[in-house]
């Protein structure tokens, strides 16, 4: 185990505390690089999913990670960005001017829903975001002028320096990567500065924040409307990787999907906004794979039990009908976010945490490190 | 023209008057005290004036600014830091971090600088941290830097509490019952360090509190309250001879 002996403030305020992580983040950063010349194209295109999602994730994690305030309404943003990315490029704008046209006007509107916000808590923010988010999808179901209505917008590539960039080569990955490693690098500067403490704070107690000097709607705003921003961006490339948007894209269950993506991975930390989008973009195949072979494994099995073939047939025709029923994605999505919050509250994250302090204690590792503590009960708390 | 002043203040919650026409001073430099028994409005006073509730009647001034329609964080801005008296800290931070909270008055950097993260907001943060750590000598809380709140026991958290207050650099501090939950010791040591904000520091201090021995240790004056009323205002000898209070605390 190593021991931080700080010398300088500096110690308090660097990103790697130690050179340990230039050698772990560089390796890191070496893979995925190499990558784009060495997977096959489709696991390419899901890496590029998994920076979109984690791009998401990182905004989500701001405001409800780190302020406290849960939204359900993260679609819209994302579709508000891809949106704009597709009308502007209608009209011959180029490609870094959208890009941070999308984000700019999605945090302008992340803004106005944050206003509203500041009398809501808990539930009824959730509520809310729930209902702004079905707002934008009316819209931009109606708006047919702007929008096409129902029948959706195609997108261009993008073109970068008079260059198409297809959306398939490594050079797209780049673009995606890189806007990640900004939104991260980004969010940790906040983090380390007054703004960010000044989120953690609202989320711990608005009481205290307040007594403190903290202007409580402010900072809420801000936290919503910075987090609208990062998710527009994320939007710009979500639309140029699917190359056609529509409204029926952007649902509760995306929505929904970004949610999982923190709380899976961790709620406390932006690590766990990526380990949570590489989650969510990995089950996707893994589940289609269940509805194909499944079916057909378990009739192996019942044959091999010595169920005749009649019966084998049978009970893959209905393991197949029952793996093919509407919402069992949204069902399975529901139970894994059941467990999680039940057995693992902290997220893969945290499970990596407990594994690795569990290896630098060996064999002195308690369970109960992680364990939450309540050591007295508040009452009368001030709102 | 005094230090801090409240004027016939008053909270009416319905028919219920929980603080009635108060009037007190604050002189510079002094450690007032607020004494009475359980619902006698002392904690409401101090709600009101970090503006947690809006008086129903009367006027706050702190040197001689009218403060009383001041939204609230703008109270902290101004110079008057508080703790809680069921202590209010950020429970999943370090408390590192909750005591930078504490100097949130005085950032002044811009949020596009913070997500550059530029010189000047380094350099703002070394000036934050040195201070911080100022604060952390002063009250001996070096053990303690990167814990987490939600691991640390009571006593220290009421410790923490007092130092977040202390890092804002607070011209005036109100602690809401300082030495409730600590043991003996403890609150020998807040005795202490209550009395070095006042010598060292030169922060004037405005205190609820119920251990009488801790209120005549460190107080320059004692108001005793009931029923939201003003009984008694004087040394805390006087105030603890007064009939009024003698008959509020033992029956009549």
């Amino acid at each position: 185990m190593r021991f931080l002996f700080k010398t300088d403030y500096e110690d308090d305020i660097r990103l790697f505390p130690h050179s340990g992580y230039y050698v772990s983040y560089g390796l890191l950063l070496a893979v995925l690089l190499i990558a784009p010349y060495v997977l096959s194209s489709y696991l390419m295109s899901q890496l590029v999913f998994v920076c979109i999602y984690a791009t998401v994730g990182v905004a989500l994690l701001i405001l409800t990670g780190f302020t406290g305030q849960a939204s359900l309404g993260h679609a819209a943003f994302l579709a508000i960005g891809a949106y704009t990315a597709a009308y502007l490029q209608k009209y011959g704008v180029p490609f870094p001017v959208y890009f941070l046209a999308a984000g700019l006007l999605t945090g302008l509107i992340g803004a106005l829903v944050g206003f509203p916000a500041l009398r809501l808590q808990g539930i009824y923010l959730v509520i809310a975001t729930i209902s702004f988010a079905f707002i934008v999808e009316e819209i931009l179901a109606r708006w047919e002028s702007v929008t096409n209505g129902n029948e959706g917008m195609r997108i261009k590539a993008v073109s970068l320096f008079g260059v198409a960039v297809s959306r398939d080569g490594p050079t797209f990955y780049f673009l995606c990567l890189a806007v990640l490693v900004l939104t991260i690098v980004g969010t940790l500067n906040l983090l380390r500065s007054p703004t960010g403490r000044a989120f953690v704070a609202i989320r711990d107690s608005e009481t205290a924040a307040r007594s403190m000097g903290v202007n409580v709607a402010l900072y809420k705003v801000k936290s919503f409307a910075i987090s609208a921003a990062i998710t527009g961006f994320a939007g710009v490339l979500f639309a140029h990787k699917l190359s056609f948007i529509s409204p029926e894209m952007f649902t509760l269950q995306l929505s929904i999907e970004f949610i999982i993506v923190i709380l899976i991975g961790g709620t406390f930390s932006l690590h766990g906004a990526v380990l949570g989008a590489i989650f969510i973009v990995m089950i996707d195949p893994f589940l289609t794979y269940l509805k194909d072979d499944m079916p057909g494994i378990i009739a192996g099995i019942a044959a091999t039990f010595g169920a005749g073939t009649q019966a084998a047939a049978n009970v893959q025709s209905k393991v197949a009908a029952f793996a093919s029923l509407n919402g069992l994605k949204g069902a399975i999505y529901g139970i894994i976010i059941v467990l999680f919050v039940l057995f693992e509250p902290l997220g893969l994250y945290g499970r990596w945490l407990k594994i690795k302090l569990f290896f630098q204690l060996f064999p002195l590792y308690k369970r109960a490190t992680f364990k939450r503590q309540k050591i007295y009960v508040k009452s009368e708390r001030n709102r | 023209m005094s230090y801090f002043r409240a004027e016939s203040l008053s909270l009416h919650f319905g028919g219920l008057k929980a603080v009635d026409a108060v009037s007190f001073a604050v002189e510079k430099g002094e450690i007032l005290s607020i004494i009475g028994p359980n619902g006698a409005g002392k904690s409401s006073i101090f709600n009101l004036i970090s503006r947690i509730y809006r008086p129903t009647s009367g006027r706050i001034f702190f040197e001689d600014q009218d403060i009383t329609e001041q939204p609230p964080h703008d109270i902290a801005r101004l110079g008057i830091a508080r703790t809680f008296q069921n202590i209010e800290l950020f429970e999943n931070a370090t408390v590192l971090s909750n005591l930078l909270v504490g100097r949130h008055r005085h950032s002044t950097t811009q949020l596009w600088q913070e997500l550059l993260f530029l010189p000047g907001v380094r350099a703002d943060e070394k000036v934050h941290r040195r201070r911080v750590e100022q604060v952390i000598e002063f009250l001996d809380l070096e053990p303690y830097r990167d814990k987490l709140i939600s691991g640390l026991p009571y006593g220290v958290r009421k410790v923490i509490e007092l130092a977040r207050a202390l890092c804002s650099e607070p011209k005036l501090i109100l602690l809401d019952e300082p030495s409730s939950g600590l043991n003996v010791e403890e609150t020998d040591d807040m005795s202490f360090w209550i009395r070095d904000l006042k010598s060292e520091l030169g922060v004037t201090v405005l205190m609820v509190e119920h251990d009488m021995s801790l209120v005549n240790r460190v107080s320059d004056r004692v108001i005793a309250l009931n029923y939201g009323r003003v009984l008694a205002m004087g040394s805390p000898a006087e105030v603890q001879e007064h009939p009024d209070v003698v008959a509020a605390y033992l029956g009549a």
